[in-house]
């Protein structure tokens, strides 16, 4: 493998004083939900890090992932795309075209063979792999052949992770996720719709970090950010607590910031972390906005009945609850991964 | 003065969010008097409704001592109204919030001048003189 410049190299040829780089690091505490008395280990390891090789798959998706992730307001997106990480291949973002794109894929995979990182957004076609290609090469075939000597996968968004909208009812094109066909190795959902962009950027610095990855729940998702539900953490909560209900979008329960329970909100059974995060740079998220939680980081939202109908409906709660399947450790993230994804596949088949 | 605790006893108008932090301040006083230990509460792992940041921000008020930092964008460094309790707000090269924290300590890290940055200045002030 060449020899990359590690990360401390990097910013001290920047010019980036000490002071820039612990606050980079608080950031980057803040990113990985850690604490922050841990940002002596994390200023340790990011200057002794080396950048890592990432090759980004777009299959059958909106784009809607990578606005989420270039719009990130991490202090160091920008740097970690582009200093931190060596983003090797990205349909949207590179410049190389046709046969050079290709081949700067066939580079990146030979020069960082079994280190390099594989981001998927959108699902994959497999009634008719012709449904969607790249270069004349099908969705399918480029995922098995790009991941066979990565580290792991990261499925970025809903799409990659659970199917998506692509593989809505009735799912014309046989849409499947990245873990219905990658078995053989660890595969990180980021779900949502789009997944918020300091998940990603957490899952990559991590990565760049500790060269670990995240521990994960049964649905191969960072229990970092996904192992609170959004109800836990909304602050409407003290509402739901008294059963004080918005009844209607207009009336007095919505104009007072009320509970949206009763409007369709899918808080209670939604694991993601935009009660804390926030969207826009931290300005909102749905519900402070007054609208109900979409459920859009769970399994196949699409298909679990209105977006308007309460949870008491019966409809949405398909019995997949996180039921305190907390994953300890890598090892045992991605048995829980796997295992979800058994779940996932039995799920859609059912479904 | 307003106490913390005098400010513990008022009416808080919003969604009671901004009270446990108050009391985890008070708490993280406690323990830089008693054991010297710092304490740091990264506000982007709460929840917050409209406008209660900004009512935590206002309730803790402006100390004696400010300061901005130009490094990967800009920082405010603030002393509230409450001595060692400092306010800190770090900001991208976009202009945009990237992490707010409060910091219950003597002086935060990021104000002294750190041992690379010396050396370094150092080297160039030999330069100059050379
Ligand atoms: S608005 Fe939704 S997430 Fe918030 S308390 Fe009500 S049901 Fe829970
Ligand atoms: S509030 Fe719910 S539907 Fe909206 S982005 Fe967050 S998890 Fe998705």
């Amino acid at each position: 493998m060449k020899k990359t410049p590690t990360v401390g190299e990097i910013l001290q040829a920047k010019g980036v004083s000490r002071r820039g780089f612990l606050k980079y690091c608080a950031t980057t505490a803040s990113i990985l939900a850690l604490p922050p008395s841990m940002i002596p280990r994390i200023a340790e390891a990011i200057e002794n890090a080396r950048r890592p090789s990432v090759i980004w798959l777009s299959f059958q998706e909106c784009t809607g992932c990578t606005e989420s992730l270039t719009r990130s307001a991490s202090p160091t997106v920008e740097g970690l795309i582009f200093d931190a990480i060596s983003l090797d291949y990205h349909h949207t973002l590179q410049a190389a075209a046709g046969d050079q794109a290709e081949a700067a894929r066939h580079a990146a995979m030979e020069e960082n063979d079994g280190s390099y990182l594989v981001l998927v957004d959108g699902s994959i076609p497999l009634a008719n792999p012709g449904y969607s290609t790249i270069a004349g090469i099908s969705n399918v075939d480029m995922l098995k052949e790009t991941v066979a000597g990565a580290a792991a996968v990261v499925s970025i968004g809903s799409c990659a992770a659970f199917g998506g909208i692509p593989g809505a009812d009735p799912n014309p094109t046989g849409a499947v996720s990245v873990m219905d066909i990658v078995t053989d190795k660890p595969v990180v959902n980021v779900p949502g719709c789009p997944p918020i962009p300091m998940v990603m950027t957490a899952v990559l610095t991590q990565f760049l970090t500790f060269g670990t990855l995240p521990d994960l729940d049964k649905h191969g998702r960072p229990m970092a950010f996904y192992g609170k539900t959004i109800h836990d953490r909304c602050y409407r909560r003290p509402f739901y607590e008294q059963g004080r209900f918005a009844e209607t979008f207009d009336d007095e329960g919505a104009k007072a910031g009320w509970c949206l329970y009763k409007l369709g909100c899918k808080g209670p059974i939604t694991y993601n972390a935009c009660a804390t995060t926030k969207w826009n740079s931290g300005t909102s998220f749905p519900i402070e906005s007054g609208h109900p939680c979409l459920g859009c980081s769970e399994p196949n939202f699409w298909d679990k009945g209105g977006f308007y109908e309460p949870l008491s409906t019966g409809k949405f709660d398909s019995g997949e609850r996180l039921a305190g399947a907390a994953a300890a450790g890598v090892a045992l993230g991605v048995a829980a991964a796997a295992a979800g994804r058994r779940k996932q596949s039995k799920f859609a088949k059912e479904g | 003065m307003t106490t913390l605790e005098g400010i513990q006893g008022a009416a808080f108008p919003f969604h009671g969010n901004v009270r446990p932090i108050l009391n985890e301040v008070i708490h993280a006083i406690d323990k830089l008097l008693d054991t010297g230990e710092a304490t740091t509460i990264d506000l982007a792992s709460l929840p917050f409704g409209p406008g209660e940041l900004e009512h935590l921000e206002a309730t803790l008020g402006t100390g004696e001592l400010s300061a901005k930092l130009d490094a990967l964008g800009t920082s405010r460094i603030r002393e509230t109204a409450y001595p060692g309790v400092w306010w800190l707000e770090h900001r991208n090269a976009h202009d945009e919030v990237v992490g707010r924290y409060l910091e219950i300590t003597r002086t935060p890290e990021i104000l002294k001048s750190q041992d690379a940055d010396i050396a370094a200045g150092r080297a160039r002030l030999d330069d100059q003189s050379e």
